[in-house]
């Protein structure tokens, strides 16, 4: 890594969830530099997951601290994560379904937004340019994922990978800082996902985002990730470049078994 | 770039707050000039007694009835909620405006000032009532919302003798009457204007043309009202909660002050038409407010097309017509031939046949019809119609649709049918930066600052 990367755009620090008697993170360090490209991978179950929802603020850590861009957003609501510039995709798409394309983006764009009710309903002037600039710039994001002629489309109706690019769109609307990619090529063939894996690429050089991808397929990680970070039953069981990862052999035995890591 | 031009020139029309379509604008400034004009022809007997016309306060009902039902509307057709309960917050309206124009405590403040109050006031319970209901989903959520509708008007009901002591110390009472008890508060001041022709008009029953002047204009706003909060950034969070709550959340949307807003703004809906309702009959009941009501509200909300307002307009005119001036008029030749076969028979059920009676059957039949005819109302919102049957090109959207957009959104559906995977790498080269090309391996060094170098 070189030395920008020792700017750190996410911090969490022993970061712990217990659903009841499970623990499903226990005291995870795990950090993110700024512009990277970092990867969370396990096999099912590992907690994957579980920690994406905690730093989207969906749950509440039971113990540890969670740092984005020096702020402390533990335990903050996942509205308040967004406005703190971190959106995310979901792993099992989650658009709005009966609204059209541009919609969906402008719903992503809602906090950048200032109109309250009242201005609603008496649209001054300041309102209706912003919600001519939200538009604009709607469109733009949906320009950018090459779904400009898709904008009046309910979401519903879009084939399948353009859903998958609805969701990147509406989530880079919130103008986040950090990108969450929650498992963006389940369910895609190798063909879309080595296109993906541009694509991501590509929007992170372009839009200065930093990148945390879910994925619970290595081969798919290796790729574009500059660190990985694995876990495994809920602990974190290796960290390093994609190479170093590969070579673990805690890793190799938490995805094919034991047997397998002796061999190697 | 259309959209634009048309977002700027909405303000121009005074129609164009209630539609933009101009040939709907042309029905609609049609209707509301027949509205104006109607009670004239009523009052003038233009109607033989065979028509099945409304008279003027049946008109009135019609159109109060609207405006619950575009009020109820913003909780159950946008935001998703499902208000079981939507007549506690028109309760809380009506008392307001009771208590401070009536003889009750001898407030007697002018209707035009009480209406404010009475608005606030019922947007007021909106929240306190929507707030403890925030966590629940779905049928939860309609439980404690029906239990609500339940409790709201049996407090006004008894709250007519409250003895309150703390610590032997009398705080309220002896025997304090709030509320009126089962009497309500009667009578109520009607609202007045002054006329230039010398006599002051009353806007009550006793002069149904004024008050229906009154009642149209409320719709008319509250109309106006709810189609800016749809096109707003409100009404998109709204939709969006509808949606997807978990998922509206995760895009920035506060669901709790954005959930609040929808039960504050429906429930002030329903507070103009307490003021309006109460002043009008000159009295309140407790009775009068029952679950009967917001059920009634919902059928037309759902008849109408959940989500659209000229959805709920329909729907609650057709319903109170019905029940109001049809079944009333249609009775006269249903009920002497079956009340007189009940004489005949001995039958007490045919003797005591009012055909009226049976107005929730017929709704409830209209309802399991339009079920299985026409799930999405009679003029669905787009959104209900494309979820329903699957269309994909939006009439009443937001940002409506263009022709050719359409035709596009067609031709690329054919192209993706034999390639079904845009190319995202593609989509990525659209951008306005120049950058490495698509299909080429990941270069080893990305130019950008921040990566692995």
């Amino acid at each position: 890594m070189t030395a920008v990367a020792t700017e750190l755009i996410l911090e969490a620090t022993k970061v712990r969830k217990e659903f009841g008697g499970l623990t499903a993170c226990s005291d995870i360090d795990f950090t993110i530099p700024r512009g990277a490209i970092v990867s969370l991978i396990g096999p099912n179950g590992a907690g994957k997951t579980t920690f994406f929802n905690m730093i989207t603020g969906l749950y509440e850590p039971t113990a540890g601290r969670i740092v984005f861009n020096g702020r402390d957003i533990t335990g903050a609501k996942p509205h308040e994560v967004v406005r703190a510039g971190i959106g995310r995709t979901f792993q099992n798409i989650r658009l709005f379904g009966n609204m059209t394309a541009i919609e969906n983006v402008l719903v992503g764009l809602h906090h950048t937004l200032r109109g309250t009710w009242w201005q609603a309903i008496l649209q001054p002037p300041s309102v209706r340019r912003e919600e001519i600039r939200a538009l604009e710039r709607g469109r733009e994001l949906l320009n950018l994922m090459g779904l400009a002629v898709r904008e009046s489309d309910y979401a519903r109706n879009l084939p399948y990978g353009d859903q998958r690019r609805l969701e990147i769109a509406r989530a880079l609307a919130t103008d986040c800082k950090l990108l969450l990619l929650d498992e963006p090529t389940a369910g895609m063939n190798p063909e879309e996902t080595r296109q993906l894996t541009t694509f991501v690429r590509s929007l992170r050089d372009r839009l200065g985002l930093t990148i945390l991808l879910i994925e619970h397929d290595m081969k798919v990680v290796m790729g574009i990730s500059e660190r990985v970070t694995v876990l495994d039953h809920g602990e974190k069981i290796a960290e390093g470049t994609p190479a170093e990862v590969q070579a673990d052999a805690r890793v190799i035995e938490a995805y094919l078994g034991r047997g397998a890591a002796g061999e190697g | 770039m259309t959209q634009v031009v048309t977002l700027a020139r909405r303000s121009l029309n005074p129609l164009s707050g209630l539609t933009h379509d101009p040939r709907q604008r042309r029905i609609v400034a049609v209707l509301i000039l027949a509205a104006l004009i109607y009670p004239f022809l009523a009052s003038a007997g233009l109607f033989p007694s065979w028509v099945p016309a409304p008279t003027t306060n049946n008109l009135i009902v019609m159109c109060y009835y609207a405006v619950l039902a575009l009020g109820l509307n913003i909780v159950v057709g946008f935001a998703g909620l499902l208000d079981l309960g939507y007549v506690a917050f028109y309760v809380f309206g009506a008392y307001t405006t009771a208590f401070l124009g009536s003889e009750q405590f001898g407030f007697h403040l002018s209707w035009w000032v009480t209406v404010w109050i009475a608005v606030a006031i019922a947007a007021l319970a909106g929240v306190l009532l929507g707030a403890p209901t925030l966590r629940l989903r779905g049928d939860y959520l309609a439980i404690v919302t029906l239990g609500f509708g339940e409790i709201v008007p049996l407090m006004f009901k008894n709250l007519d003798k409250i003895n309150i002591n703390i610590a032997g110390q009398k705080i309220i009472g002896p025997d304090f009457n709030l509320t009126g008890g089962v009497l309500g508060i009667n009578p109520i001041d009607p609202p007045t204007l002054p006329s230039p022709f010398g006599k002051e008009i009353i806007f009550s029953n006793s002069n149904p043309h004024a008050s229906l002047y009154l009642i149209l204009l409320i719709l008319m706003v509250v109309f106006f009202l709810s189609r800016r909060l749809r096109d707003s950034r409100l009404g998109r969070a709204w939709m969006a909660i509808r949606e997807d709550e978990t998922a509206a959340e995760a895009m920035g949307i506060n669901t709790v002050s954005t959930k609040l807003l929808a039960f504050a703004l429906g429930a002030s809906c329903s507070g103009f038409v307490g003021a309006f309702v109460s002043s009008y009959q000159t009295a309140v009941f407790p009775e009068s407010f029952n679950f009967a009501i917001s059920i009634t509200i919902l059928i037309m909300v759902v008849l109408g097309g959940m989500g659209s307002l000229r959805g709920a307009v329909l729907g609650a005119f057709a319903l109170s017509y019905v029940s109001e001036t049809f079944l009333p008029w249609a009775g006269t030749f249903v009920n002497p031939p079956i009340n007189s076969l009940g004489d005949a028979t001995h039958v007490a059920f045919f003797t005591n046949f009012t055909l009226s009676a049976y107005n929730y059957l017929i709704f409830g039949v209209v309802l399991v019809l339009m079920m299985i005819f026409r799930p999405e109302g009679l003029l669905p919102s787009a959104t209900r119609r494309a979820e329903l049957h699957g269309e994909g090109i939006a009439a009443e959207s937001t940002f409506g649709t263009t022709a050719s957009v359409a035709e596009a959104a067609t031709d690329f559906e054919e192209a993706a049918g034999e390639l079904p995977i845009a190319d995202w790498s593609d989509a990525a080269g659209a951008a306005a930066e120049p950058t490495h090309a698509a299909d080429e391996p990941p270069p080893s060094n990305p130019p950008s600052a921040g990566g692995p170098a």
